[in-house]
């Protein structure tokens, strides 16, 4: 999450909007904004008032994450708010819609357990930002797995509700381990060890919650990296507009 | 109060979203208190209760007291737990729509926190042995109340800086003196939320300046949202005090420190020089300063009103319960999850408390020395 090499100093506006579209950095910064944006969606809604606090605490976390990779691209409120759905390089995992707990829990898993990994490549290649954050995302791993055990392994109905969401899901988890070319730290990324990472732990975390881990393929025939080229489902364009209407009502102001 | 704060929503210094996890756990021993002993029946224990009330002693968990002293308390702060997480509501209706994301971190943690001190407050209501389950099914079955100014909608983006001016100023001024209160868990609870409070309270002065010195359509905004939301907060301090039903006792138990109409005018006094610096009007032509009371004179407040809203006429009274039953109907197979594995693990835990056993991080390191005790859901 070092500034990447290529983006201009003291370049136009332009030219740093664009250098910002190229950045391998910007997937990551969206990623954590959008799923930040949707656990956020829950206030008011969890099941316990200790996951109010939880998922409240993994949105902020997500959020400071975006904020300090935005920071590194340009304007964080004109990456966030002014940029159309074409323009976000999220996967399309996160940018999908809360569903019940199982599949907020099981979404933030399969996130998480990706982030945990990645960050933790990216803090021995030497970034600095990614060792404070995958610490974080140790954190959110932990609690998603706790929860995906208790609910997989808990009683009949919220057993099949868990294992709705991994069959759900797993067709969106392929697009996380696509390369993001671009220069180093992310650009040295092995994203092959990461896969085998991260299918070795889930796949130990969905046995021990007794579900079983799908066989179907985990991209779509859109799915492959289309959220990295902007490339979106549905939901995704309503969650935008409901996000940056504020915003682009007043053009210019500062809140 | 100044026209220069600057707040960042990662200033966790005062105990916000980072320490948040860990509330559940770590309360306990704060309020339980130190020497909280169990005393073995005095000869006289009212004279014994009355003796420490006199002498602005505290109250605690295991002290013999009147069951009317407990039942108003009981009372009490199941009614303020309950306004900290109906008042989610209004303020997480704006979450997904912050202008920035700055607001956006400010406004997220703000909401957390409201949940922090909403499970802190049923944890000190449960020193008097009342279980959070019960006192959540009194709220959701219209038998516990929360404050009636969360009946009100948050229309737009300044009703959240109004919010947390006025509706958050209103409550500190009510809670400061209840960290006096005679009952020990509920005074040390108020010490913190107290001052998460007075952080929230600057954190909307703060919106409203930036709106109040913004574009027109932003000021406009600003001035409309104090308007709407200026008459409720005078209210938040309850009947005047010749027609509050539970004051004169309160007051003899020290529950209660100073009178309905007193704080509301201690309000009022603070208020109007806030206004002035935020460059907004309040929408009371009467308002104007008393030399000889050496307070601010306001008009009459629109009691009838008040009534309605407390009887269930507000704007929002139905959406707000309505949206707190679906959330707990909604999130029924969840608990019963977490209960049925705690079950399958021996622990047998209820759902609430398994699922408190599961806040790593934070929570970790106090988790099993608090093991023993009821932080979060009697055993």
């Amino acid at each position: 999450m070092t500034r990447s090499q290529d983006t201009p100093a003291g370049g136009g506006a332009a030219t740093r909007a664009e250098a910002a579209l190229d950045s391998p950095l910007l997937p990551l910064a969206d990623d954590a904004l959008v799923l930040s944006h949707r656990l956020g969606e829950w206030a008011g809604h969890a099941p316990v008032l200790e996951e109010e606090l939880a998922l409240a605490n993994i949105a902020l976390d997500l959020l400071g994450q975006a904020r300090v990779l935005y920071s590194q691209l340009g304007d964080e409120d004109e990456l966030a708010f002014l940029r159309e759905e074409r323009s976000f390089r999220n996967c399309q995992l996160v940018e999908q819609p809360n569903g019940d707990f199982a599949c907020t829990m099981v979404r933030q898993l399969f996130f998480s357990a990706c982030q945990e990994l990645l960050f933790g490549q990216l803090a021995e290649l030497g970034d600095p930002l990614a060792s404070k954050a995958v610490k974080e995302a140790e954190y959110h791993r932990d609690h998603a797995e706790h929860w995906t055990i208790r609910l997989g392994d808990g009683t009949e109905e919220s057993h099949a509700r868990t294992q709705r969401a991994v069959d759900g899901l797993w067709r969106y988890t392929g697009e996380l381990f696509e390369p993001l070319p671009g220069p180093a730290p992310v650009g040295a990324v092995d994203w092959a060890a990461l896969r085998a990472g991260w299918t070795e732990r889930v796949t130990r975390v969905l046995t021990s919650a007794t579900l079983t881990v799908p066989d179907s393929p985990q991209s779509g025939a859109w799915a492959a990296g289309a959220g990295r080229q902007g490339l979106h489902t549905e939901p995704f364009g309503r969650m935008l507009a409901e996000m940056q209407h504020l915003h682009r009502s007043h053009p210019g102001a500062s809140w | 109060m100044g026209p220069h704060l600057t707040i960042e929503p990662n200033d966790r210094s005062v105990g916000g979203a980072a320490s948040a996890v860990g509330k559940g756990v770590e309360m306990t021993s704060v309020l339980l208190g130190e020497g909280a002993q169990s005393s073995e029946g005095p000869a006289d224990p009212l004279a014994d209760f009355e003796g420490a009330i006199a002498a602005d002693e505290r109250i605690e968990p295991r002290d013999w007291m009147p069951d009317d002293y407990r039942k108003t308390l009981v009372r009490q702060m199941a009614q303020h737990a309950h306004s900290e997480i109906i008042g989610m509501q209004p303020e997480a209706n704006w979450i997904t729509r912050a202008p920035s994301l700055r607001r956006k971190a400010i406004l997220m943690a703000k909401v957390q926190d409201e949940a922090g001190h909403g499970l802190y407050l049923y944890s000190a209501a449960e020193t008097l042995g009342t279980s959070r389950e019960e006192l959540l099914d009194k709220l959701h079955s219209g038998r516990q109340k929360y404050s009636s100014i969360f009946n009100y909608p948050t229309l737009t983006w300044a009703d959240v800086g109004a919010i947390g001016w006025l509706v958050d100023g209103a409550a500190i001024t009510n809670q400061v003196p209840l960290c006096r209160c005679s009952y020990g868990p509920y005074a040390r609870a108020m010490i913190r939320v107290c001052k998460e409070e007075s952080f929230h309270q600057r954190q909307g002065f703060e919106l409203l300046l930036a709106l109040s010195r913004g574009t027109e359509a932003q000021h406009a905004m600003a001035q409309d949202a104090v308007d709407r939301w200026w008459w409720p907060s005078l209210m938040m301090f309850g009947p005047p005090d010749d027609e509050s039903a539970h004051s004169a006792r309160s007051m003899a138990w020290k529950i209660k420190r100073h009178s309905n109409d007193e704080l509301r005018q201690r309000f009022v006094d603070i208020c109007v020089p806030q206004a002035e610096a935020l460059g907004l009007t309040l929408p009371d032509p009467d308002l104007r300063w008393n030399e000889e009371r050496g307070h601010w004179d306001f008009g009459p407040i629109d009691w009838e009103e008040f009534r309605q809203v407390l009887q269930g006429n507000g704007p929002c009274n139905e959406e707000r319960i309505g949206r707190r039953r679906q959330a707990h109907e909604d999130g029924a197979w969840v608990r019963d999850a977490a209960a049925a594995y705690a079950a399958k693990r021996g622990t047998g835990r209820p759902a609430a408390q398994a699922v408190a056993q599961e806040q790593p991080r934070a929570q970790a390191q106090t988790q099993d020395q608090h093991d023993g005790e009821t932080a979060v859901s009697p055993r």
